[in-house]
């Protein structure tokens, strides 16, 4: 880029954390994920956290209407978004007020000055400008008018001045380009593919960013550039991709594996939605997509398609989970294999629907009526979300029973660098149908195989008519059957199904010792903040080791074992202590619980520090 | 030239399940059993190529006895598991049975966005105007007034009827029968076979425990001539023993007028199931006894419309016709990709 000035000196980082804030309608979540892919094409590991709230518009200007994306990238393998912010930009008052907290002290604070007027201020509860009243002094505090030189350096594009004040976020993101030495060319091809058809926009969106960039380059106050070098990843190609994507990639390469027709019968509900677009992107993938009703006809019509002979999958959150469940209770008893997605957000009832949480546990393990016991695995972070999709669907098929499948809005939301895996290199799931039979044989529906499994006869096959039902099936010969002995049988028969997927799963990994002072052990979207404390705590020379959780039910069957090799048990969970009850319950241990219920994922700081509380 | 095997000759036999009857003796349900079963030989088709869905309740029962593919799945939810069936299977012909409280009540809301879809399903709602695998509460079309164990002062509910109601999701093909009326019965459900898109028949059914008579007034021989009329397509609307009285449309609203007199036919109102504007049908659906009217029974609405078991393939279709076949190495390395040695 042809500069005036002479080039400023040149900092190098490990790591850096850059949070951009604004109004909900300030394109922050646009400005963090460009930020995002050009850092992860630079090289660097990233780890993203997008926080926004659960109004689509909350009023301009207010603290309900703050948007947030938390960006942190590095030249080592990261597990988390970062604790602490290294760069702050705030758009306004109310995104400065309630996102200062976490800035460290010391770091790089960039406000739009020009926000930072009565009304803004008022809004955001500050009496005096503290962009000029010194309480902003422990940081280094930039203060620019961003939507002056956005106005100057779009003027000639001839945009509305609300038009050109929507540039804005390009002229944030150019300045911070510059700060971390990013390149601006990912962020000018998106520009001309989103906004190609809007020329006049797309030069607008252009100059912005430039002049953004120019300005870091040329003024004198901002005196340091900072770089961040690649982070040295296992070798291969890579993208970065964000949870939800990497689910719904899941299930395409599932199906594919499978050669099987994707359905997915859901109904539109935070944070899960985007599971649903993103499989409607990808129909030449032979996939189905039934937006319902309700949620009560997305479980069944995905009951009626397993039923058909279709890899069948619902997505859906916690309320929508929670209508779900007598449909889950049919396919439990139908034992029709199908995947069933929660992407927990905070609860209960509506709860907290754009925050996190892990709170849906219980519900996925026992929210249902009757004896109705249905596997349930976890993914630990977004690239982890497509390897579980297709987990889960082996699970189903093999067991012919549905399978839960628990992400959290963290790392649904969330985005890292996934290594492109190669496909062919992708294991194949085989599924047997029956094939027709010949006049005089009967089919036995409830028949079952070594893996307790019954066959999975679809309609169309001669000689296999049969019927299914929610009603309590006799063993073998799946009618109807109100016999006591044979409810109790098929209730343990059930039991034991899923019980025996133990035999299918691989033993459970430790980071760490065989045994030592203390076992973390989490499940979930916790994992990179406790990955991170534990490798700290290692590094101290503490006896700690950490066990990741990623099947829930059942347990590897190694799990019991390696809970009596640590003196003692830390469960963090975004939760009130669900798997620690079930863990109490089960292993007859004693636990130590950490939970957080603020919609927010742990800091690795928090874990860090319960550690030392716990392990001196 | 097709060289295959002929389909073998089905007998309503064929149809039977192994299992054993269970509903009450004298029920309306077993004539609606025995029709679909001489009826469905009729249609050709291979057995394994038929599947009936249904909810729960005593009509529900039904896909027990019968010797094809089936599910007697949970309360109201048997349009939206038929959904999820023929959405992926547009070769299988899909029946889905439902009552008046499966259908209307606790499964409404599936029903009604069924019935929008116009999917290629056959819907029979077994009305019986009672809940009776519960054992005599009063259901979404019980009379208002109708002393029940769950209305021991009458029910103050309003009630719902059915064809108005499907009529009001424009649905493609509308008709009501009688378990009794065997001919008519075989015949309706005939047509809604053949119907391309959701067909939807009420079936006035006899609940002989639980709300024995609910339908005399169209069942009795004396009396139905003059209390039901059978729609015919292009016919005019007559009915009565002597067939001397017929509908008039007055303004907006039917009216029954006496032939002679001055009447002819001509001044009769047609019937025309195949009027894209459902108005007129939905008119014939409010025609009801107690308001002094014969009720209408056979086809009130069959058209023709764009299915959406059909269309949602044919956008995969399209897809793979803009996109090519889905290749996972293409979308996986698709958009930015950076590459670590």
């Amino acid at each position: 880029m042809a500069t005036t000035t002479p080039p400023k000196p040149v900092a190098n980082l490990d790591e850096a954390t850059v949070r951009f804030c604004g109004d909900s309608g300030d394109g922050m979540q646009l400005a963090g994920t460009q930020f995002t892919n050009t850092s992860a094409l630079l090289g660097n590991d990233v780890a993203t956290f997008p926080d926004f709230p659960a109004e689509i518009r909350a009023p301009r200007g207010t603290k309900a209407g703050v948007s947030g994306f938390q960006i942190h990238f590095s030249s080592n393998e990261i597990f988390t978004p970062g604790d602490t912010v290294d760069a702050l930009v705030a758009m306004n008052p109310a995104a400065l007020t309630t996102n200062l907290a976490d800035l460290r002290d010391g770091g790089i604070l960039l406000v739009n000055q020009d926000a930072f007027e009565k009304k803004g201020l008022g809004q955001a509860g500050y009496e005096t400008n503290p962009i000029e009243d010194g309480n902003l002094d422990k940081y280094m505090l930039h203060s620019v008018p961003m939507t002056k030189l956005t106005r100057l350096a779009v003027e000639d594009c001839g945009l509305s001045q609300k038009e050109a004040d929507r540039c804005r976020n390009f002229f944030a993101m150019g300045l911070v380009f510059w700060l971390y030495d990013r390149s601006l060319e990912p962020t000018l091809r998106f520009i001309d593919t989103k906004f190609g058809k809007r020329p006049e926009v797309a030069q607008a969106n252009t100059s912005a960013l430039k002049a953004g960039y120019h300005y870091g380059e040329t003024v004198e106050a901002i005196s340091t550039q900072y770089h961040v070098a690649p982070a040295k990843l296992p070798p291969g190609t890579y993208r970065n991709i964000v949870g939800n994507q990497a689910i719904a990639w899941g299930l395409l390469a599932a199906a594919k594996l499978s050669d099987k027709q994707l359905f997915m019968g859901a109904y539109p509900i935070t944070p899960a939605t985007a599971i649903l677009e993103e499989l409607n992107k990808h129909k030449n993938f032979n996939v189905l997509t039934f937006q319902a009703e309700d949620e009560i006809a997305a479980m069944t019509s995905t009951i009626g398609a397993a039923f058909a002979g279709s890899m069948s999958v619902t997505a859906s959150s916690g309320p929508g989970i929670a209508l779900k469940g007598e449909g889950l209770g049919l396919a439990v008893i139908t034992e029709l294999p199908m995947v069933v997605i929660n992407v927990q957000r905070g609860g209960p009832s509506t709860g907290l629907p754009t925050k996190t949480e892990q709170s849906d546990l219980a519900q996925a393990l026992f929210g249902r009526n009757g004896e109705c016991p249905m596997p349930v695995i976890a993914a630990q972070s977004p690239g982890d979300c497509f390897d579980i999709a297709i987990e889960a669907w082996r699970m189903a098929v093999e067991y012919m029973t549905p399978v839960f499948v628990l992400t959290d809005g963290y790392i649904a939301n969330g985005s890292e660098p996934w290594k492109v895996p190669v496909v062919s290199e992708l294991p194949k799931i085989v599924i047997d149908h029956p094939g027709p039979l010949a006049d005089g044989e009967t089919f036995s529906p409830y028949e079952r195989d070594e893996k307790l499994s019954r066959p999975w006869a679809i309609p169309g096959t001669p000689g296999l008519e049969h019927r299914l039902g929610g009603l309590e099936k006799e063993d073998i010969s799946g009618n109807v059957c109100y016999d006591p002995n044979n409810h109790e049988h098929m209730c343990n028969l059930r039991a034991e199904k899923v019980a025996k997927i133990a035999d299918s799963i691989p033993l459970q990994q430790l980071d760490g010792p065989e045994s030592g002072d203390l076992l973390v052990l989490s499940w979930g979207g916790t994992y990179g903040a406790c990955a991170t404390a534990v490798h700290t705590a290692q590094a101290e020379g503490k006896k700690v080791s950490h066990c990741q959780l990623r099947y829930l039910n059942p347990f590897p069957k190694n799990f019991a074992e390696i809970l009596t090799k640590f003196d003692k048990v830390l469960i963090p969970e975004l939760n009130l202590g669900q798997l620690a009850s079930v863990i109490r319950s089960t292993f007859l241990i004693d636990t130590i619980d950490l939970n957080k219920m603020q919609g927010k994922p742990f800091s690795v700081a928090e874990i860090v520090s319960k550690i030392n509380s716990i392990v001196a | 030239m097709s060289i295959e095997t002929p389909l073998p000759v089905l007998k309503p036999a064929d149809f039977a399940s192994d299992q054993d009857v269970r509903w009450c003796p004298g029920c309306g349900d077993y004539s609606i059993l025995a029709q679909m079963k001489k009826m469905l030989p009729t249609l050709g088709l291979p057995r394994e190529n038929i599947v009936f869905i249904s909810g729960i309740g005593c009509s529900s029962r039904f896909p027990y006895y019968m010797d094809t593919y089936g599910m007697h799945s949970i309360h109201g939810r048997a349009p939206a598991v038929a959904t999820g069936l023929k959405t992926c299977r547009p070769d299988l012909q899909v029946w889905v049975i439902t009552g008046d409280g499966d259908g209307l009540s606790i499964g409404g809301n599936h029903l009604m966005h069924c019935i929008r879809r116009n999917m290629d399903l056959n819907i029979v709602l077994f009305n019986n105007r009672i809940y009776g695998l519960t054992k005599g509460q009063y259901s979404p079309t019980s009379p208002l007034g109708k002393k029940t164990k769950s209305s021991p002062m009458g029910s103050i509910d309003n009630p719902l009827h059915p064809l108005s109601l499907a009529i009001g999701c424009e649905a493609t093909f509308v008709a009501r029968s009688i378990d009794t009326n065997i001919k008519h019965l075989s015949a309706t459900l005939k047509r809604a076979a053949d119907h391309q898109g959701t067909a939807f028949v009420e079936v006035y059914q006899n609940c002989n425990v639980f709300n024995d008579g609910a339908w005399e007034y169209a069942k009795d021989r004396k009396s139905k001539a003059e209390t039901t009329l059978e729609l015919e397509h292009g016919k005019p609307l007559i009915f009565g023993k002597d067939r001397d009285k017929g509908i008039r449309l007055n303004g907006l609203e039917p009216e029954v007028v006496e032939l002679g007199k001055g009447i002819t036919e001509d001044d009769l109102l047609f019937h025309d199931e195949r009027s894209p504007e459902p108005s007129l049908a939905y008119l014939l659906s409010r025609m009801r006894y107690e308001d002094g009217f014969p009720e209408p029974i056979g086809v009130f609405r069959s058209v023709d419309a764009p299915r959406y078991d059909v269309q949602i393939n044919e956008q995969v279709e399209q897809s793979i016709k803009e996109k090519g076949r889905g290749d996972l190495e293409a979308l996986f390395n698709s958009g930015d990709t950076w590459k670590v040695t």
